[in-house]
């Protein structure tokens, strides 16, 4: 009986891969107030981790999982993300066989 | 000389950064090449094909000891539609022939490989060092802060990749924009050799690379899919720009597109080991800035926005390698830092990189044709079903039964404006 591949949820396809976070540096910084006007929020559905996420109209943001892509800050439209940089050294994503 | 000063430091080893540090070594520079992941290649993501020309460039010996995976020998392209897909398979077991030859890799183990061979010229190596920012006396770059670090040298080479902070904070160019770049989401799946030889039609190490578009709900973009040694390469390229107004998770689209009938009979049973994800330079010459060097810098690779994609072929490795060796041959023939930048910029141009980036140069117009990455695949589908049906009745004139179908996805007039853009770009 064939196996279909299946379908991993944001949760599970980020569980496949090695972080080493470094609580309490985020590499990602938001203005809260800027998100919360923000009317086109494109990190929703952009972000590949799918970490920016609406809880009950709040926009939600923890940058552990994140891929260090840069997709965020280049789709930003409304100013919220005021710092994006690179995990300081030897934390965040490693890739094994990307 | 001080300890702490070394000839050039070359941030970034990724292929622009590793082919840099390996030429330079060679020739005897002290060079420093400095990696913020643990290993050279833990932050890196590829589709992963690499033209072995470039490599070739650096050094022909190099390739006998690089880690490829899968010497590519079939070329295919997939149009998808909702059920199906209209596939191209151009089989070619000498793989592109002499010095064109291609071939499948897996970025962990090709740059820590390439880095070790930059190690073994005698270039020094130390991974896990974020460069922080570039050190600047009297308008020239001097040197890298990393940390509590400073370490400074005649040239620093930003190989940092497309997200470049050394560039930005040099003042060279601004940051990327959305319609710029490609969002590229990628899963390795493991699968046994066998099983991939089996499926794709081939045998002795070789290997399969394929384009697809009608996937990406109507974004431009397209798939991709590369055979490894045990594992598949599966991922999307899709315009962030696009994606930010779309509704739809882009790691959404890859689960549709895992689930595709005619993507999952080639997926089945493989096992999913890692999600990664990277923006990739899709403008060509038009994306690439003005300025690549000031006194003391210059920048290579994806930092400099060098990316060629024509939707059958997608470079980007290769060019970074090439741009690394420009960089290093600049360094090697200036007696001067104030020249390295112009001698730069020429030896882009005669090692035929800036050349080839201006000879496809208007290909990306072809992206700006919404309909192939929707109604043209879709209709392709279309035609080929109504080809091969035999159902008794007595069959439509075939023209007619075309153009039928054609106009039914596409006005007529719309498809002739395609047509002529489509003809321009090329």
């Amino acid at each position: 009986m064939p196996v279909t591949l299946k379908r991993l949820t944001p949760e599970e396809a980020l569980g496949l891969d090695r972080f080493d976070v470094d609580e309490g540096n985020p590499h990602i910084v938001l203005d809260k107030a800027r998100c919360a006007a923000c009317a086109d929020r494109p990190c929703l559905w952009a972000c590949p981790a799918r970490l920016y996420r609406l809880k009950d109209g709040d926009l939600q943001f923890d940058c552990a999982g994140c891929l260090e892509c840069g997709t965020c800050r280049v789709v930003c439209t409304g100013g919220g993300i005021v710092s994006w940089s690179h995990p300081g050294a030897t934390y965040g994503v490693t890739f094994r066989c990307s | 000389m001080a300890d702490d000063s070394f000839d050039a430091i070359v941030v970034g080893a990724g292929p622009a950064g590793c082919a840099c540090a390996y030429a330079l070594a060679r020739y005897g520079r002290n060079v420093l090449l400095l990696e913020r992941g643990n290993e050279p290649g833990a932050k890196n993501v590829s589709g992963g094909r690499l033209y072995a020309y470039a490599l070739d460039m650096v050094d022909p010996e190099l390739r006998s000891r690089a880690p490829f995976q899968r010497r590519i020998v079939r070329e295919q392209i997939m149009l998808l539609n909702e059920g199906g897909a209209v596939t191209v398979d151009h089989h070619d077991p000498l793989g592109g022939g002499e010095g064109a030859d291609s071939h499948s890799v897996i970025r962990a183990s090709l740059d820590a490989w390439f880095a070790q061979e930059a190690e073994a010229a005698g270039a020094t190596v130390a991974s896990g060092v974020k460069v922080d920012a570039l050190l600047e006396e009297g308008g020239r770059i001097v040197g890298i802060r990393a940390g509590e670090d400073e370490m400074r040298a005649d040239i620093v080479v930003a190989a940092d990749g497309v997200n470049s902070v050394l560039a930005r904070q040099a003042g060279l160019f601004p940051d990327v924009k959305p319609h710029a770049v490609g969002l590229g989401v990628k899963e390795t799946l493991e699968l046994p050799d066998e099983v991939i030889d089996a499926r794709f039609g081939l045998r002795d190490g070789e290997g399969a690379a394929r384009v697809a578009v009608g996937c990406t709900a109507g974004m431009a973009g397209g798939a991709f899919l590369y055979t490894n040694r045990g594992s598949l390469s599966l991922g999307l390229v899709v315009n962030p720009e696009q994606a930010g107004r779309s509704g739809r998770p882009v790691q959404e689209l890859l689960q549709d597109l895992k689930a595709h009938p005619a993507v999952a009979p080639l997926v089945e049973g493989a096992v999913p080991v890692e999600f990664s994800a990277h923006l990739v330079p899709e403008m060509g010459h038009d994306g690439v800035p003005a300025r690549l060097h000031r006194e003391g810098l210059l920048v290579a690779g994806d930092a400099a926005r060098f990316g060629i994609n024509t939707g059958l072929i997608i470079r980007g490795m290769d060019l970074a390698m090439v741009s690394g060796l420009a960089a290093a041959q600049a360094i090697l023939a200036s007696p001067t830092r104030a020249g390295v930048g112009e001698t730069y910029m020429r030896r882009l141009e005669e090692l035929s990189l800036l050349p080839s980036l201006r000879a496809l140069r208007n290909y990306h117009g072809l992206f700006g044709i919404e309909r192939i990455f929707g109604a043209y695949p879709a209709l392709a589908g279309d035609v080929m079903r109504f080809l091969f049906r035999v159902d008794g009745s007595v069959p439509a004139p075939m023209l007619g039964g075309i153009r039928r179908l054609a106009t039914s996805r596409v006005p007529f007039g719309q498809m002739a404006r395609d047509a002529w853009k489509g003809f321009r770009c090329l």
